[in-house]
């Protein structure tokens, strides 16, 4: 489990984030969204360390992040995996080098073993076969779940995905969010996932936070997005008139499921 | 992991640069060679001189430094390059959430690649600078080939050797250092690239003309 305690980052005198006090579960698929600008990468960029905050704190299962030393921050990130939003995949290197990358530099294991774990995780995300291939020569989905092996090839305990579905069409970026949700639970990773996808929040949202403005504005699951009276909530997630209309035939089948 | 990306770099710098420090090296001597020879036209100054001063010329300045110039040029604006494209795809971000030391395993064998091939670099130019000393001199008629022989041969100082690699170390951790530092902590778009890129091979060439003035204040 993640916990923030009191997160607050500032630049320069813009203040980004206001006091973020949140819990990230394990085995569960945790969506942080809001709209452009309320501070979600930061609060990701934060929560890996990228960035340090001005004041707060992260708790890793009881460890205080920011206090660990710089030896100890770089061993409980190998405990990390994350899925940049543009993949961030080694252009120089083939689809197999960039998933075994971790595994040269973190691990004693034969060459045979590394070929054998990183067949095993692009069989996971359904790859097989595109281990010669570089990252130029695979779509941006593919390069996507190149990615999410790259990831979960060292069995992290925390992942984090940074806007995973941006530039998908809806049918891939479905496919990449099943895909985090299974791996999650397969595994008991505690997931992260920066997102603005209704997809994505209606599908695996299983714990979700509402950014607004720098603070939360709503925290919950999936399954009371429909019947939420948070006006925040409801302006973000049913924008258009198309999404208002749906979400009144939701709750209208709701109600008359309820009464029957 | 880190040893292969540090002889991958040493094939790139040192590989890589070879033709291009082949080429300006066979020149230096060449012009060098010709330009002492017109200004000794007149003098009682013996002919044989020309080889001894294209010899100390190239060893002691020309092979180290206008070498580091142009292997700034070449290596530290790709260095540059290399480092800042990849901070900009979040290549560096990537490898710092695995865990990775990112200065340790980018920068690092940069430097001790560079370190160790320039001055191997300087070595081949300084040598073949005085090759080229002697075909554009010899052939040509300005002196003859015991002259040069001669010329080359003459008041050497073991100790301008030692100053050669001594100028060839301290100008390639400069370039690869000065240009690593403009890529890693590069900010912004394309032109921060550029610029960064820039910065890398002008603040490179500042500083190598600065420590050549302070190597010669020192050593000499």
């Amino acid at each position: 489990m993640i916990r923030t305690e009191n997160l607050k980052k500032k630049f320069n005198e813009q203040e980004v984030l206001k006091g973020i006090s949140a819990e990230f579960l394990d085995g569960r698929t945790n969506l942080i969204i809001g709209r452009s600008g309320a501070g979600k990468t930061v609060l990701l960029k934060l929560l890996v360390g990228l960035f340090g905050p001005t004041d707060g704190k992260v708790f890793y299962d009881d460890v205080d992040f920011f206090a660990l030393n710089r030896r100890d921050m770089r061993a409980m990130r190998m405990k990390v995996g994350m899925l940049f939003q543009a993949s961030a995949l080694f252009d120089s290197l083939t689809v197999e080098e960039n998933v075994r990358f971790p595994l040269d530099m973190f691990t004693t294991m034969t060459a045979k073993e590394k070929l054998n774990r990183v067949n095993f995780c692009l069989e996971r995300v359904n790859l097989n076969g595109a281990n010669k291939k570089y990252p130029s020569e695979i779509s941006g989905g593919m390069q996507k779940r190149v990615g999410i092996a790259r990831a979960i090839v060292l069995n992290p305990a925390y992942l984090f995905c940074d806007e995973p579905n941006s530039g998908l069409d809806p049918k891939t970026a479905i496919v990449i969010d099943d895909l985090i949700h299974d791996i999650t639970v397969e595994n008991n990773i505690t997931t992260v996932i920066n997102t603005h996808d209704m997809n994505s929040v209606m599908g695996i949202g299983d714990n979700i936070v509402l950014l607004y403005e720098g603070s939360i504005a709503w925290n919950g699951s999936k399954d009371q997005v429909l019947s939420s009276d948070n006006e925040i909530l409801k302006d973000f997630i049913f924008a258009s008139p198309f999404l208002q209309d749906l979400r009144e035939a939701a709750l209208a089948r709701e109600r008359r499921s309820g009464e029957g | 992991m880190y040893y292969r990306e540090t002889t991958r770099q040493m094939n790139d710098i040192g590989v890589g640069s070879l033709v291009i420090v082949v080429l300006i090296s066979i020149f230096i001597g060449a012009v060098t060679a010709v330009q002492f020879a017109y200004q000794l036209q007149e003098s009682f100054v013996p002919r044989y001189y020309i080889g001894y001063i294209v010899r100390d010329s190239t060893i002691i300045e020309l092979a180290p430094t206008i070498t580091c110039l142009v292997l700034a040029g070449k290596v530290g604006s790709n260095l540059a390059a290399e480092l800042g494209g990849m901070r900009q795809k979040e290549h560096i971000d990537a490898m710092e959430i695995m865990g990775v030391n990112t200065a340790g395993y980018l920068v690092l064998p940069k430097i001790i690649a560079a370190v160790v091939v320039i001055p191997m670099l300087v070595a081949i130019a300084a040598f073949l600078s005085i090759v080229g000393g002697y075909i554009a001199a010899v052939p040509t008629g300005l002196l003859s080939d015991s002259e040069y022989i001669l010329g080359v041969r003459s008041f050497f100082l073991p100790n301008n050797i030692n100053l050669m690699f001594t100028k060839a170390i301290v100008f390639a951790f400069l370039l690869t250092s000065v240009s690593c530092y403009q890529g890693y902590f590069v900010k912004g778009g394309s032109i921060e690239l550029g610029k960064a890129s820039t910065n890398a091979v002008v603040f490179s060439d500042i500083l190598i003309l600065l420590f050549d003035y302070l190597i010669a204040a020192v050593f000499t």
